[in-house]
């Protein structure tokens, strides 16, 4: 129904584009923005493949729609990396074998990098809960939480 | 699936919300966090015409303590609300993180957990448990609605269409005060199959009061009226806490689903109760001393 003009942030960038109130903030990220590397699964906010950073803080993609989001700053997978050189915690993840078929490793970057600022030292029980929120269909998430907890004291082994 | 087409505004005011409300009446929804709104428009379970998004409305996410209570504007984020507690209610910050994830309480608001009533939900449970209150307004005015008048079946409440969630006012328990809260859940973060909160009071050794909260057993959350009776004015043995739990237990009209029969929820209401208050009487009598 009727569009509308917004304009946000995301991964640094401006963007000014007219969205359809019923957009997701995930669709329109992947079909307007062309930025496909946050995946949706569910889309009623279980899995947390769609995990993105809104204002710093993690939040579910599928549950928000982009014409909510005039003035907001977004953070993706896409915005993690500096150039070739990939962030810490993405280092982690390929250092540990923290995935396999990439499906929910968006979310859990995300969701990981926000737990990490919040709680530098975490201990291996409040490293699962904080992940209890993505589901990972290959891992057995094991590798996932080396991959957090050495993401934490630096990327060491 | 993806959301059938809809209309959207987004009022600044409490007043222009309302007007959006009246206009559209039965044909619009009123948006808040989106964390149970958003998968029913996805999976076209709601069909609004109009989404009266209600975010940026001024006035309506603060955190402020008058006259013994806790007043949370509707729009307060569950997340933010864990942090604003700051100890003054053990009881609230432990309901709020078993909310989903953090990725939900982010963006979940009390208000709106409140207005949407899931049985299994904590903090309409929580809130009964406090004896709290729920402050609504429509084009007629303001409404003060006691949590046991506002939950009236699954999913459904006191409100009229036309009206708003504004605040939801939480009396701090008194000092000494001691708390419990359990729940049986898959994995962490799912709703609750069954849970119970409790706080209790003591002096000279006997239980001046008791309240117990049972939620995701039955339609609504439900005070375990006959736990509170037992309690009451005596000395809170191991055994009378297990009468009061199952005299309870006894009185609840618990639900069968997918993922639990009656039977089952009654079972367990009982050793949760029964959890919650030995919890809430080892707190209350270690405060004391
Ligand atoms: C994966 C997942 C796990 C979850 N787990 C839990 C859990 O364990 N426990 C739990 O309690 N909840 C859980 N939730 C639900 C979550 O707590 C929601 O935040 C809450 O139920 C609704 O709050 P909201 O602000 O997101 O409201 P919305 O989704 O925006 O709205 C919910 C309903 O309330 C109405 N509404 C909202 N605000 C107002 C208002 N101010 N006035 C009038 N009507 C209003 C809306 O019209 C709608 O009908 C979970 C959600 C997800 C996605
Ligand atoms: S796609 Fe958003 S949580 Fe699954
Ligand atoms: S790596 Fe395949 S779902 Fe997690």
């Amino acid at each position: 129904m009727t569009p509308r003009l917004i304009r946000l942030t995301v991964n640094g960038r401006a963007y000014t584009r007219s969205v359809e109130p019923r957009t997701t903030l995930v669709d329109f990220l992947r079909d307007d923005l062309d930025l496909t590397g946050t995946h949706v699964g569910c889309e009623h906010g279980v899995c947390g493949a769609c995990t993105v950073l809104l204002d710093g803080q993690p939040v579910r993609s599928c549950l928000l729609f982009a014409i909510q989001l005039d003035g907001a700053v977004v953070t993706t997978v896409e915005g993690l990396a500096d150039g070739e050189r990939l962030h810490p915690i993405q280092e982690a993840f390929r250092e540990h074998h923290g995935l396999q078929c990439g499906f929910c490793t968006p979310g859990l970057l995300l969701t990981a990098k926000a737990f990490l600022e919040e709680h530098p030292a975490p201990s291996d029980g409040e490293i699962r809960e904080a992940i209890a929120g993505n589901l990972c269909r290959c891992t057995g998430y094991h590798f996932i939480v080396d991959a957090i907890r050495a993401a934490a004291g630096g990327v060491r082994r | 699936m993806k959301p059938a087409p809809f209309e959207y505004v987004d009022p600044r005011t409490v007043d222009e919300a309302l007007d959006h409300l009246h206009r559209h009446g039965e044909e619009a929804k009123v948006l808040a966090g989106g964390q149970s709104l958003a998968p029913m428009l996805n999976f076209r379970l709601a069909r609004p015409a109009v989404l009266v998004d209600i975010n940026r409305v001024a006035g309506l996410d603060g955190v402020t303590e008058t006259n013994g209570a806790l007043r949370v504007g509707t729009l307060v984020r569950q997340r933010h609300l864990e942090r604003a507690i700051d100890g003054r209610f053990p009881l609230l910050a432990a309901g709020l993180k078993l909310i989903g994830h953090t990725a939900i309480r982010v963006r979940g608001t009390v208000g709106g957990s409140i207005a949407h009533a899931d049985p299994a939900a904590e903090l309409p449970a929580l809130l009964a448990c406090c004896d709290g209150v729920i402050l609504t307004r429509g084009r007629r005015g303001e409404r003060s609605i006691a949590a046991a008048e506002f939950f009236v079946g699954p999913l459904m409440t006191a409100l009229a269409p036309d009206e708003l969630v504004v605040e939801t006012r939480w009396p701090l328990p008194a000092p000494g005060t001691g708390w419990g809260l359990h729940e049986v859940a898959r994995r962490h973060g799912d709703f609750a199959l069954v849970g119970a909160a409790a706080l209790v009071a003591l002096s000279d050794g006997q239980v001046r009061s008791a309240r117990v909260a049972v939620f995701g057993c039955g339609a609504t959350p439900t005070r375990a009226a006959a736990a509170e009776a037992t309690l009451e004015g005596r000395v809170p043995t191991v055994a009378l806490i297990d009468d009061a739990a199952r005299a309870a237990a006894s009185k609840l009209d618990p639900h069968a689903d997918l993922h639990a029969s009656a039977e089952y929820r009654r079972r367990v209401a009982r050793t949760l109760m029964t959890r919650a208050l030995s919890d809430a009487i080892s707190r209350a009598s270690g405060s004391a001393r």
